[in-house]
């Protein structure tokens, strides 16, 4: 830290030479060709975002997507590497399903984006790369989101007979029930939560100087770059 | 089996000669009927852990057995999940980072690397030179300190006691090095967003060299009591092989696709800090066997050493970290002058860094193999959703395909060759 800013600069324009080799293809071609590649109507957009492409599709033709993105040579993702949800509760659908595929002959990447909510099941892709299982498993688990054509559809991270989906925003951080060796029953029991101390959740964000533009703080603050919504 | 057995029995030769034969019928006919009381152990089902030592952790697995063969492979997961990524959602991006050294705790470093790569990524800044050097050293310090850990306890699952002996005494040396720039073990919290947390203490890096010098003739000894020994061979060439195409399918990632055959490896493909400037091989394997996963850790362990040689090599003075107070603490000696300095440290450690929101799938190539943090921001200082992808996940998954034909042994020999370390897969 003592040294001179100015020594660092150059050192982080030559560092910014590998950024240019992770992103090997020009993504924004590819995703409009995912667009053409993929049969009407099912990409709803796609967009190149901090040097990853990120394609969203209509739920009904995931499947036909993905068969299309693993199969089609100007693709080839062989690998899905992660499957995940997300949850927005605001939103009409609030999850979203996530699935990170990898070409290993393009070295590329692409992220597979649908929504659905608490009922409307995704189609399962286990039939297309069959490490899926276990991913859609967990999204379940964790979120409820239901797959249809999955067989194997039960919880997988949580205890047997689990209540509830914990990634949800809506479920709180300590749970609702904890377990103890009961001496007297010889055995484990679970009782609902009991806290010491309230949950603390301290709200630290700055009322001064956040980069959030408070209302009235307008002016102040066009300078700034508007933080990406 | 009995069946053949029976007529085998002898039971004429305390008779007269004339009537064993007659006798002989009776009693075979005798036997006959009780023979259809065979009991049938055609399908049962056992139950392979949590807690055996084999089972590298807390591994539950259902094993339908057909004799002695495996028909179905059904591991239950999860003992040791903690809601790392419900917790990760409840921190600042700093508070979040000592939970990925508890992950994969064999190599905790590499954990870090991901997440700490992912929000430089959102945040979109460059950490100096210096620090990507350091960090790339370390990682391949861990990556040393994975395989050792797998290979030799991989020799113990089967059989062999002096492997783990000789590779923990070298983890040991290895984990002084840890203690040396992070202060602990195990749980570093070193690699941080914007460069790591402190300089090389003075004279670390001639320990490391003069430790890199002596490694060598361990990895030989290793070698050659491991190799070519009969046993380790009878219990792991041919078993569980998997080709590439099926490597693909199951979400195969680092050394055990590389054993398949495929020279895939995110540090030559996708390189991250300064790996573009390293010059090193991709070992790879031809069978996909678990001889194979072995060798191929092993000869990953010297290519390491390439690697290392070369940072220390390569490596300048310079700052350690991003010369940004926002993002990165000021020196303790600043703050005590400083009163700027003394803010930046108290909103720093408590509402932390704001983080552009967006969202990252950034990856890295742990010694187990992809390791993915997918990271959505919201533009506050927590992170939205922090998924994290561990290699272990995909590859215990295919432990049904792995195991299926082969013997209740060979099941132990599978889960030590595809390391597997729950902290990781539970998450």
């Amino acid at each position: 830290m003592a040294e001179p800013s100015t020594e660092s600069l150059p050192v982080a324009a030559q560092a910014a030479a590998p950024l240019a080799a992770i992103v090997p293809t020009d993504l924004k071609a590819l995703g409009e060709s995912i667009a053409a590649a993929v049969p009407g109507g099912i990409v709803v957009s796609h967009e190149v975002a901090l040097g990853e492409l990120t394609v969203t599709v209509r739920r009904e033709g995931l499947i036909e997507a993905m068969t299309v993105l693993r199969d089609s040579p100007a693709f080839a993702c062989e690998q899905c590497m992660d499957i995940c949800g997300v949850d927005w509760p605001d939103r009409a659908e609030r999850f979203e399903v996530v699935y990170n595929l990898l070409s290993l002959t393009h070295n590329h990447r692409i992220r597979v984006v649908t929504s659905t909510d608490e009922s409307t099941p995704v189609p399962s892709v286990h039939g297309i790369w069959p490490a899926a299982s276990w991913y859609e498993r967990e999204t379940w688990d964790m979120y409820g989101v239901v797959f249809s054509g999955q067989p194997d559809l039960r919880r997988i991270l949580t205890d047997y007979g689990f209540e509830g989906h914990p990634l949800r925003k809506d479920f709180p951080l300590t749970g609702y029930v904890e377990v103890r060796y009961d001496e007297e029953r010889k055995q484990v029991v679970y009782e609902p939560v009991q806290l010491t101390q309230d949950f603390r959740s301290f709200d630290f964000l700055s009322p001064w100087e956040a980069m959030t533009t408070l209302p009235g703080d307008e002016k102040a603050h066009r300078t700034q770059p508007e933080p990406q919504k | 089996m009995s069946g053949s057995a029976v007529p085998e029995v002898k039971v004429g030769h305390e008779l007269i000669a004339d009537d064993a034969a007659t006798a002989a019928t009776e009693f075979v006919e005798a036997l006959e009927a009780p023979a259809t009381r065979m009991v049938e152990v055609d399908s049962h089902t056992i139950n392979f852990g949590p807690q055996h030592p084999a089972a590298h952790g807390v591994l539950r697995l259902i094993l339908e057995m057909k004799g002695e063969a495996v028909e179905r492979a059904d591991p239950h997961i999860g003992l040791l999940h903690r809601g790392t990524e419900k917790l990760i959602e409840y921190k600042t991006y700093l508070q979040a980072l000592p939970y990925f050294d508890r992950l994969d705790y064999v190599s905790p470093m590499c954990m870090e690397h991901s997440f700490a790569l992912a929000t430089e990524r959102l945040l979109g800044i460059q950490v100096p030179e210096r620090a990507m050097y350091i960090r790339v050293l370390f990682a391949e310090i861990t990556r040393i300190l994975n395989h050792l850990l797998n290979v030799t306890t991989y020799v113990l699952d089967l059989g062999a006691t002096t492997p783990p002996l000789w590779g923990f005494e070298q983890r040991e040396h290895l984990l002084e090095f840890y203690e040396a720039v992070s202060g602990s073990h195990y749980h570093a919290n070193y690699f941080r967003p914007g460069g790591v947390a402190k300089d090389l203490p003075a004279g670390l890096e001639q320990r490391i060299a003069t430790w890199r010098k002596s490694f060598p003739l361990f990895l030989a000894d290793l070698k050659r009591l491991v190799d070519g020994n009969r046993i380790f061979k009878q219990r792991t060439v041919d078993i569980a092989i998997m080709s590439a195409e099926q490597c693909f399918a199951w979400g195969f990632s680092g050394p055990n696709l590389r054993a398949s055959g495929c020279a895939w490896d995110l540090r030559k493909s996708q390189p991250y800090d300064v790996y573009d400037r390293m010059d090193f091989d991709v070992p790879v394997g031809r069978h996909g066997d678990c001889y194979d996963r072995y060798l191929v850790r092993v000869l990953e362990m010297e290519q390491s050493l390439r690697i290392i040689d070369q940072c220390l090599e390569q490596m300048k003075p310079g700052p350690i970290k991003l010369q940004d107070n926002k993002i990165t603490p000021p020196k303790r000696a600043e703050m005590k002058r400083s009163m700027e300095a003394l803010i930046h440290h108290f909103k720093l450690y408590t509402e932390g860094y704001h983080v552009p929101a967006g969202a990252t799938y950034t990856v890295t190539e742990a010694p187990k193999g992809e390791f993915g943090v997918y990271l959505v921001a919201d533009g506050t200082n927590r992170p939205y959703r922090c998924k994290i992808r561990a290699p272990g996940y995909a590859h215990l998954q295919a432990m049904e395909v792995l195991t299926k034909g082969h013997m209740l042994a060979d099941a132990v020999s599978v889960i030590g060759s595809l390391d597997i370390v729950f902290g990781e897969i539970d998450r």
